[in-house]
Formats: C-alpha cells, structure tokens, sequence
C-alpha cells in the first residue's frame, strides 16, 4: 500500500521508518508546517534525518498530501479533544476522495465515533484504529475476532505512566511527587503528565473500547474519571496488608466508561508493573481473555498502525 | 390413563407450601423497647417465633446486644422477613445460612481524622448496610495531613455494587477519595 502519513512525531516516524518492513511505501511525510512528497516513495531516511535536526521535512505544503495518490492515510497527529480538529478533518478529506484511513490518533475515535462511522459508511475506504487503544497490544483486532457482541466488558491498565508511578511507590514507600520527579527524568512521564495522571488518556482509550462494543454513544464526557494524583503511599501500603495494590484501571461496558485507582490483588493479572499494560477481555462464551505487552512508544505503536494496514482491503 | 409415579417429589417436598425453621441473628441497641421493635417486624411479615436468644452479658464490638431469634416461616416468606427487619432499621448481621457471604476491602483517602473517622465509619455501617470487621489507619504525616484508612467490610452476597454506592456518596460527602476493589473477571 502507498501511505501518506500526516504527524511526524515518534509514532509517525516510526511508521515511516517501518512501513519498507511491512512491503508498503511512502509517498508522503508531513508535519503541521511541511511535508516530504514523493509519488515514486520519499527517501524517508533523508526526511527522518531533516526532521530530527531541526529542519522542514521536504519542500512541500502539508495540504498537498491530500492531493498525492497515496492508499492509507496514516493519521498520527496529537490528539486533541473536543471537536478532535484538525485530526477529525483530516480523516473526512481522505473516506471522501474514497481513500482508507488508519488512525493512531484517538481524538476523533473517542470524540467523533458516529460522525466517523457514517463517514466510512459512504467511501469506498475503511476506518482502523487499532494503536489507538494499548499501543503494540492487538486489543481491537481481538475484540473483532471474538465479535463485539461477544465481549462483554474491557478492563485493565492502559496509562504506563501512571502505571509506573503507582508501582514506584508501592516498591519503594515513596510519595506520588517524589516519584513523578523521577518519572519525569526518566522521561517515562511528560513535563506537564496531567492527561496521564488524571486518568484522562486511559478514558479515551475505554471511551473507544466502549464505542466499538456498543456502535457508538460515547464520548469522554460520559466517562467517570479519577486520577493518582491523590493517592498517598500509604494508601499503597496499606492495601498491601492484604494482598493488595492500587492500579489505575479501566473498564468499558455498552452501558459505561469508569476510570479510577481500583484495589487489585498484588499478584493478579492486572496488576503489572512499570510502563507496562495489560487488557482482560470477557466474553460471552469463552471466559476472560488478558494480553499484555507496551502499550505505547513510537516503534510499539506503529506495529499497530502497519498492521492495520495489513487488513485493509485491496481498494 | 396411566398413573406416573412422582420419585423426585421427595427432595424439596417442603417448599410445596411448608414451613421451614430460620434462625436470625439481629444486633440491638441496649434500649427498653428495642427488643419488641424487633420482633414485630417478624409476627408482622408472617413468621412464626420460636425462640428468642438475649445474650446480654455478650456485648458485641459496637456495645450492642446480640440476639438470637428462631422462627418458622414458608421459604418464600423469608426474605420478606429480613427486609422487614431491615426497614425497620434493625441491624440483622444473620439470616439463615447467609452470614455475610462476602467480604470487600476499600481503602479511604483523605482528611480521614478532621472529617471525623467513627462518624464515617458508622455511616458506613448504617447507610452501607456492612460491618467494619478490621481498621488499618496509616497517617506518616500527622493526622492533620491526608491520611489513609483500610476497611475490610463484611457484606451480604450479591449486594457489593450497592454497598460500594453508598460508600462512593459517603465519599463525596466528606471529600474523601474511595479506592473500590475492581469487581467482575478474574481481576
């Protein structure tokens, strides 16, 4: 397939850097200022290197890409929120020119599901979204597989930073500021971590667990959210008197999203350690499902995205 | 016609519109009165007493009294009895067989000393419908900083979603973060 990939940051990248891998080609870098445009597939080691130095991605217009005769367009932007813009324009120009879309970004799938979904209910193309929920982890193509109408819940640990913070704490008795500073040199954490420590990051991704289990009705409003921020250590320390730890966990039915720091058994399925995330899938005939693995990072994440690829049909 | 025989009939002949013996175990406040208040609900909801068990001199933890209370009743009636029990605010910690079927953790975050710990607790207790059977506090800061408390909660089966409910809106109350146990799979 010829992508078009739209965000240059680690995800983006990535896929660019791995779509040769795949057998699929390039045709189109692009950042918000430039892009790298090449019907023939772009020397995508040049772009990388450009990019990464500081200097514009090759000599086009980003709006040119929409023009290009490219198969997939790879939407890796920053997600946003609200109106999911520009990711969500993006996305309606290519399903309109009958092209398929495959997203990393998951504003619009959390945000905009319906719109999205009428959207590739009249292209020729397909929608699919699976590194938006648990980077490398196959969560969506599992949930295809057994069905939605199968599954009857999602839960589990889908936000590495919280999920480090609270297992630094718990290994070592410190406070939550103590070990954010860590986590922030370590650069496991952002510099502003609020979307992962208020939950919000893992309520988008249950939002569109949710969104795929019920067909649609959910946004991040309609999620109930707790973050770390105020969980003491000991709070950990006490829970561990009995066996237990404290995760961030979420859980998506048809009727609801809830986000929140939940008691799990210390050496249960879901509570794993570090950056690490794991998802249990219960379905309807065939018991709990778990897989876990790296659910984020630019190589980990563009694994789903060229899978992705890889299922769409010939167009 | 052929007549059938009826083998299986013998198991649950009793179910067939039969009484059954229940033994329910209520807690009492030590108050004149009391002990009628909780037996009307009982003759009320047709059951029939048997016996009744004052243990006086066996305070329970709360400084309440147990009693003990046999009855007869249909089975389909028996539930009735409990909830009567219930609505009238008698604190039942038995009913047939069930004694608590459940046992639930919660860890409360917060201000738990300023916003008066007892209080929520026997909120806990009487809003919650649970009994707090074990109290782990952890305040390395003082008890004027945010503390943490673990509750390990004795609850009836089946009712965990609502027993945690009304633990959340006691939470809210008080400004404390309520950090549930994750229920269903095989977490």
């Amino acid at each position: 397939m010829r992508l078009a990939i739209l965000g240059a940051g680690d995800v983006g990248r990535s896929v660019a850097d791995l779509a040769d891998e795949y057998g699929h080609e390039v045709v189109a870098l692009a950042d918000s200022t430039s892009a790298g445009i090449d019907p023939d597939g772009i020397d995508v080691d040049g772009a990388l290197e450009r990019k990464v130095g500081g200097d514009a991605l090759g000599s086009s217009d980003p709006e040119d890409v929409f023009e290009t005769a490219y198969d997939v367009l790879v939407e890796a932007t920053p997600t946003t929120l609200g109106d999911a813009e520009p990711g969500f324009s993006h996305v309606e120009r290519a399903l309109e020119a009958d092209r398929h879309v495959v997203l990393a970004n998951k504003g619009p799938v959390a945000e905009r599901y319906e719109e999205l979904q009428a959207l590739e209910a009249d292209s020729a193309g397909s929608i699919r979204f699976e590194a938006t929920v648990g980077g490398a982890i196959p969560v969506l193509s599992t949930i295809e597989d057994e069905t939605p109408q199968a599954v009857t819940a999602v839960r589990g640990v889908l936000n590495g930073t919280a999920n480090f913070i609270l297992t630094r704490m718990a290994a070592e008795g410190l406070d939550y500021e103590h070990v954010l500073a860590e986590a922030q040199d370590l650069g496991v954490a952002e510099a502003d971590p609020t979307f992962d420590v208020d939950g919000t990051d893992a309520a988008l991704k249950f939002v569109i667990l949710a969104n795929v289990l019920a067909g649609g009705g959910f946004a991040l409003e309609d999620a109930t959210v707790e973050g770390i921020q105020s969980i003491p250590g000991s709070a950990l320390d006490l829970a561990s008197e009995d066996g237990r730890t404290i995760r961030l966990i979420g859980e998506a039915t048809r009727e609801d999203v809830r986000v929140g720091p939940r008691l799990v058994p210390e050496n249960g399925a879901l509570a794993v350690t570090g950056t690490r995330n794991i998802v249990q899938i219960e379905t309807r005939h065939a018991g709990s499902l778990h897989s876990s693995g790296r659910g984020a990072g630019g190589p980990e994440t563009a694994t789903a995205v060229l899978s992705d690829v890889g299922r769409l049909p010939p167009l | 016609m052929t007549a059938v025989s009826d083998e299986s009939a013998g198991e649950d002949a009793e179910t067939d519109g039969g009484v059954r013996a229940y033994t329910v175990r209520l807690e009492l406040v030590d108050e004149p009165g009391e002990l009628l208040r909780a037996l009307e609900p009982i003759a009320n909801s047709g059951g029939n007493l048997l016996s009744i068990h004052h243990e006086r001199g066996n305070i329970t933890p709360r400084g309440h009294i147990p009693v003990e209370v046999d009855l007869e009743c249909p089975p389909d009636r028996f539930d009735g009895i409990v909830d009567a029990l219930r609505d009238a605010g008698v604190n039942v910690i038995q009913a047939g067989a069930e004694q608590y079927g459940e046992e639930i953790n919660v860890v409360l975050v917060g201000d738990l000393v300023d916003t008066d710990l007892s209080n929520t607790l026997s909120r806990i207790e009487d809003e919650a419908d649970a009994v707090v059977r074990d109290l782990s506090l952890a305040a390395p800061d003082g008890t004027a900083a945010v503390s943490s408390a673990r509750a390990r909660l004795a609850i009836d089966s089946g009712r965990t979603e609502a027993v945690l409910a009304a633990i959340r809106s006691i939470g809210s109350d008080k400004e404390l973060t309520v950090v549930e146990p994750l229920l269903g799979g095989e977490a």
